[in-house]
């Protein structure tokens, strides 16, 4: 266990960063600079272990809904809440939660990690299970490429004690079965019917969907349609009400469901998850709605083509007016060719009410390539939300914004005093 | 019916990555708002090779993506060749501008032979070149885009640099210059996609085509302010 000294100054540093009104990550960084074993010998205790979920596109949404299973089992879990998910991030979560004596009180631990610190991560602590959703061209000037970022997620599944879960329909997670010899693997999947609405990355861009061979899933999404959605587990069919919004995270309950089938083993009970997943909504800033002047407002994270493609499929255009805010930052990303990779013909009929983020040009003349209408473009984001607001009073809204944007806009509406935060 | 403009897009399939679909569309949609209609044929391993071609086009891809298609672009190399001497204007980003030139020396001291239109010579590095680029040329203005490459490229005697780079590495860490031309073929490692907010580039590829099938070529007025007010920002933005 870590020396109770480091725990104490640690907890000590988490309070003064909180009172300056810091980030999450620094008390983290902070124990681990003076005991780097920090998160291994506290996360030696829980005897469920160690349980990771990485991969490009909901990572955040997966996570919380399998924290939310496994608690429906009656299991304590520790989680990575704040959504720092780096190893510091972890760290720093782990001072919150332990008593002075290096106690965590859970049973399992279910971290979601970044591709490239999953691997950093799992040097120190090995998983028992972990799972991989996809490899998307996400953030590709901090990773390299594509091919890359799924070795890092093969390092990770190799490194899995017991079992890891794969998303069958996405091929370069699929391959990483071929490297697993130790492990177990299991599969989620899409029923044939349901592939061509969840395009892997590959499908993007040929425009196309190949029916391969797949291996069998142990938990299928067979049907979904509006909120309502199938589940085949085994071989029985569990049609449930979701409150989770968007098809790739809709997909990804399935991953969610055969990752608590895997952990919970005998214990497991389909009935219970069903009913469990159910009440689940999104993470933190994705499909979150704010309440604005007696209208719903909605903001959806875009990040990269992929999930801003499925966003645009999720949600239909007509009856809203419809935002898009483009930061470059860091956090989004610097490059903007992604934008090129996505098709915006589905707005082309309602238009595009404003434009905003510093890239807002690019995002214009993205949309001027597709013929789609544009009213504002501005690339001061509170005046263009302002003016998106006060031109649109008796219209649903919802604003498609990259990271950095959205953390902007969030804090705006959070100021008004018109706004009602309903999830 | 307009006058049709043919544009072969080279391995969508494989090589795609960084926006380069952007290209195409960019082509596709100012011929049509020039008066022209575009027909896009993709060609992919394996594919028959068009008859008429007035545009060739090609993206970066990975490694892999590069391996794939290393054979078949070999065995169409000839077409190609003789395409880019009798002037039909190219654009390659990236990995095909790599394999337009005589060979690309992967990291791991494996050699792809390339197809020689360009004179320039590719070996990879564990250096990555990556960022907000500003290159600048005197018959398109300074050329803004994003470059993202391992693969440090020189020119041979006979390759004329394509523009020199104002901000960014360009072909390679050292040398200062971005790209390479030959005839009508342009090789470039900016991706962004760069067409877009390169629309005296776009316009280049498109009125050489259009005057090699046609004989003349009488632009509409586009409306390129977005273009122009996308270009100031990038100009501004960090590296």
């Amino acid at each position: 266990m870590p020396h109770p000294f480091i725990i104490l100054l640690g907890k000590v540093v988490r309070g003064l960063a909180r009172l300056r009104g810091g980030g999450s990550a620094l008390p983290g960084l902070f124990v681990e600079r003076l005991d780097p074993q920090f998160i291994q010998k506290t996360l030696a205790q829980l005897p469920e272990g160690v349980v990771v979920i990485s991969g490009t596109n909901g990572k955040t949404t997966t996570t919380k809904m399998v924290v939310s299973l496994l608690e429906a089992h009656g299991l304590k879990v520790f989680t990575n809440r704040t959504g720092s998910n780096f190893t510091r991030g972890v760290a720093a979560a782990l001072l919150k939660e332990i008593d002075l004596r290096g106690c965590l009180d859970a049973d399992v631990a279910v971290l979601e990690l970044d591709e490239a610190h999953a691997v950093k991560f799992v040097e120190a602590v090995q998983p028992r299970h972990s799972l991989i959703l996809n490899v998307m061209r996400d953030q590709l000037d901090r990773f390299g490429e594509i091919d890359a970022t799924a070795n890092l997620l093969a390092t990770l599944a190799k490194s899995s004690s017991q079992s890891v879960v794969l998303n069958r329909e996405d091929p370069r997670v699929r391959r990483i079965a071929l490297e697993l010899k130790n492990q177990q693997v299991s599969y989620f999947g899409l029923s044939n019917d349901l592939l061509q609405h969840f395009p892997n990355d590959d499908d993007l861009r040929n425009q196309s969907v190949k029916t391969t061979k797949r291996p069998p899933a142990e938990v299928l999404l067979s049907a979904y349609k509006d909120d309502h959605a199938t589940f085949t587990i085994g071989n029985k069919k569990y049609e449930t009400s979701l409150k989770i919004t968007g098809v790739y995270n809709v997909f990804n309950s399935a991953a969610a469901i055969a990752l608590t089938k895997v952990i919970l083993t005998d214990d497991f009970d389909a009935r219970k998850t069903i009913v469990a997943l159910s009440e689940v909504t999104p993470a933190f800033g994705r499909g979150e709605v704010f309440i604005v002047d007696g209208q719903p407002l909605e903001l959806v994270l875009v990040k990269n083509p992929s999930g801003f493609r499925l966003g645009l499929k999720s949600f239909p255009a007509s009856g809203y007016a419809t935002m898009i805010a483009i930061n470059d930052n860091y956090a989004d990303g610097r490059d903007m060719s992604w934008l090129w990779d996505v098709e915006f013909d589905d707005l082309a009929k309602a238009g595009v009410a404003s434009v905003s983020g510093i890239r807002a040009y690019d995002m214009a003349l993205r949309l001027q390539y597709d013929e789609v209408p544009v009213t504002d473009v501005n690339t001061d984001l509170p005046a263009a939300l302002r003016r998106f607001i006060g031109q649109n009073k008796t219209l649903p809204k919802r604003i498609y914004c990259t990271y950095t944007a959205m953390l902007a806009i969030r804090k705006d509406l959070r100021k008004s005093t018109n706004v009602e935060v309903v999830s | 019916m307009s006058k049709a403009i043919h544009i072969l897009q080279l391995y969508p399939d494989d090589m795609n990555i960084y926006g380069d679909h952007g290209n195409v569309l960019v082509l596709k949609r100012r011929l049509e708002w020039h008066g022209y209609t575009p027909i896009v044929t993709e060609y992919n391993v394996g594919d028959a090779f068009p008859k008429t071609v007035d545009i060739v086009i090609g993206g970066g891809g990975q490694d892999s993506g590069q391996e794939k298609i290393h054979k078949d672009l070999l065995k169409i190399a000839p077409k190609l060749r003789t395409l880019a001497e009798d002037g039909v204007p190219m654009l390659v980003v990236c990995g095909l501008y790599q394999l337009f030139g005589k060979f690309f020396q992967t990291s791991k001291s494996h050699r792809l032979e390339g197809i020689g239109i360009l004179d320039i010579e590719t070996y990879g590095s564990n250096e990555r070149l990556i960022g907000n680029t500003i290159a600048t040329t005197e018959e398109f203005g300074d050329i803004i885009g994003y470059e993202n490459h391992s693969g440090q490229t020189s020119l041979g005697d006979s390759a004329i640099p394509l523009a020199t780079v104002l901000k960014g590495a360009g072909n390679n860490a050292s040398n200062g210059h971005e790209g390479a031309r030959h005839k009508n073929v342009i090789g470039t490692y900016l991706h962004g996609s760069v067409l877009p907010k390169n629309p005296l580039l776009a316009d280049f590829l498109i009125e050489t085509a259009v005057v090699k099938r046609y004989g003349s070529f009488t632009p509409h007025v586009i409306d390129d302010s977005f273009a122009e007010k996308a270009r100031g920002v990038a100009a501004q933005r960090p590296r």
